[in-house]
């Protein structure tokens, strides 16, 4: 679980870097990122950039349906991200 | 010797203020090395040279408020005899009061005027280091980052406050314009783009998320292209004569995050793959919220898009930025049944309005180019030789 909170909050950090208004808010982690943020499809894309950056995770188009929240982005990502630096 | 004046970076741009320099006295400039960054009501602008030449003096300082067409600097043409005068020592520059209690600064130290000046207010010393301007001249924001371990950058500290209002009065100005002088006319058309999507996502599958096209991508490039075959679409309206443009610098509208957009230009968009448009706009989009937008972007467009996303609403008419003489609009892309061969299936579409100006074009002329940017969205090359 604390792994987990940990890799939220690495998510997070992703994000603020596209939505730096995700830094004043308290995100659900069951709902939908883009009811509560207005993210457009570029904004979806650098955060997807950003993810790949970060952990080293490349998600393919196919695979977007899956990580329309921020429980399902960590999911996602934490079985398949590359060992830290 | 060459006056560079304050440029209007809007058609309704009336003054601006100078945050900063990026140039020096003595400094050799080319056409497009950027030489300031200048707020306007919607962002802060960095503002290109127009000529190569040498810089000969700084006629403004950071802070000051300036009407558009104040001569800020003064360069000297290659071809002119070049001016001694040691970088060290910028004289000619209208040096802020510093309080009397300002510290004479060591002749050694490469400044820029207002760097000094700052420095001098804010305690700052200046001996012994050297800044990230020319030759390590330290630069105003050179000053800023010392004075304070997080010195808010002169873009950000632009964006805040009152931004929202006036982004709203600078739409404001310039959509009233629009309306009062320009007599739209108004078409659409609904796309059936699932063949194009189908390729596209064929095209993204061999990518990294990296190298991956947005459908609007697609969409712009398409536009760009017809646009370019288009003259009567594609250049600027004085009020009294058309002229058209022999490029097309491809306005496309980008919602600000504290409300109200922009629509600054991908420069020769006609002549981008969809990949080069496609990293052109994700880089364009960053900028635009992020600062640091240049002042071809802001000042040249020839015709302008605006796309909904696909959260927005199915389809928009809307505003011609003067002095451009058309807008398209490209709305949602969703499933919408379509009739072939007498059956109605389920299809990928999306609606395309063109605003266009009927002192220049009428609507046979403007049904021609939807129809054209709908043929090149058909068209499988669209994708090729990115």
């Amino acid at each position: 679980m604390t792994q987990n909170q940990e890799l939220i909050t690495a998510i997070i950090e992703v994000l603020a870097s596209v939505a730096p208004e995700v830094r004043d808010l308290e995100l659900d982690p069951h709902a939908p990122l883009r009811d509560q943020l207005e993210l457009d499809s570029m904004d979806h894309l650098h955060f997807l950039i950003g993810l790949h950056g970060r952990f080293g995770v490349d998600i393919p188009e196919s695979d977007y349906g899956a990580m329309r929240k921020l429980d399902e982005v960590a999911n996602y990502i934490a079985p398949r991200r590359q060992p830290g630096p | 010797m060459i006056d560079v004046q304050l440029p209007s970076l809007g058609p309704e741009m009336t003054s601006g203020k100078l945050l900063e320099w990026r140039i020096v006295p003595g400094q050799q400039v080319r056409k497009g090395t950027v030489i300031a960054v200048v707020d306007t009501e919607k962002a802060a602008i960095d503002v290109e040279s127009w000529h190569d030449g040498e810089v000969v003096e700084l006629l403004a300082t950071p802070g000051q408020d300036l009407a558009v067409g104040t001569v800020i600097a003064r360069l000297a043409t290659p071809g002119e005899a070049r001016l001694t005068l040691p970088a060290s020592v910028p004289r000619s520059v209208p040096t802020p009061s510093a309080p009397p209690s300002a510290a004479p600064v060591a002749a050694t130290v490469r400044a820029l005027p207002a760097a000094r000046a700052r420095a001098a207010e804010l305690g700052v010393a200046l001996e012994g280091r050297r800044g990230r301007g020319p030759g390590g001249a330290i630069t105003l924001q050179d000053v800023e980052d010392w004075a304070t371990e997080h010195a808010p950058r002169a873009a950000d500290a632009a964006a805040g406050g009152d931004r929202p209002d006036s982004v709203r009065r600078a739409i404001a100005a310039s959509m009233a314009r629009s309306k009062r002088e320009i007599p739209h006319y108004y078409l659409w058309d609904e796309i059936d783009v699932a063949a194009a999507l189908g390729r596209l996502r064929l095209f993204n599958a061999a990518r990294s998320v990296t190298g991956r096209v947005l459908p609007v991508a697609m969409l712009l490039t398409a536009v760009a292209r017809a646009a370019g075959e288009f003259t009567d679409m594609n250049g600027a309206h004085d009020g009294l004569h058309y002229r058209p443009s022999g490029r097309v610098n491809l306005g496309v509208a980008v919602a600000l995050r504290s409300g109200g957009l922009i629509a600054p230009a991908l420069i020769d968009a006609h002549l981008l793959s969809v990949g080069q448009l496609m990293q052109g706009l994700s880089d364009l989009v960053r900028r635009a919220r992020a600062g640091g937008l240049r002042s071809s972007e802001v000042t040249g467009q020839t015709i302008t898009v605006t796309a909904l996303g696909d959260e927005g609403s199915r389809g928009l008419l809307g505003v011609i930025y003067p002095p451009q003489v058309a807008l398209v609009g490209i709305g949602r892309i969703s499933l919408r049944p379509v009739v072939e061969s007498g059956v109605v299936v389920p299809r990928e579409c999306v609606t395309i309005s063109l605003a266009a100006d009927h002192r220049v074009s009428d609507g046979r002329r403007g049904a021609q180019f939807l129809a054209r940017i709908a043929a090149l969205l058909q068209s499988p090359e669209l994708l090729e030789g990115t």
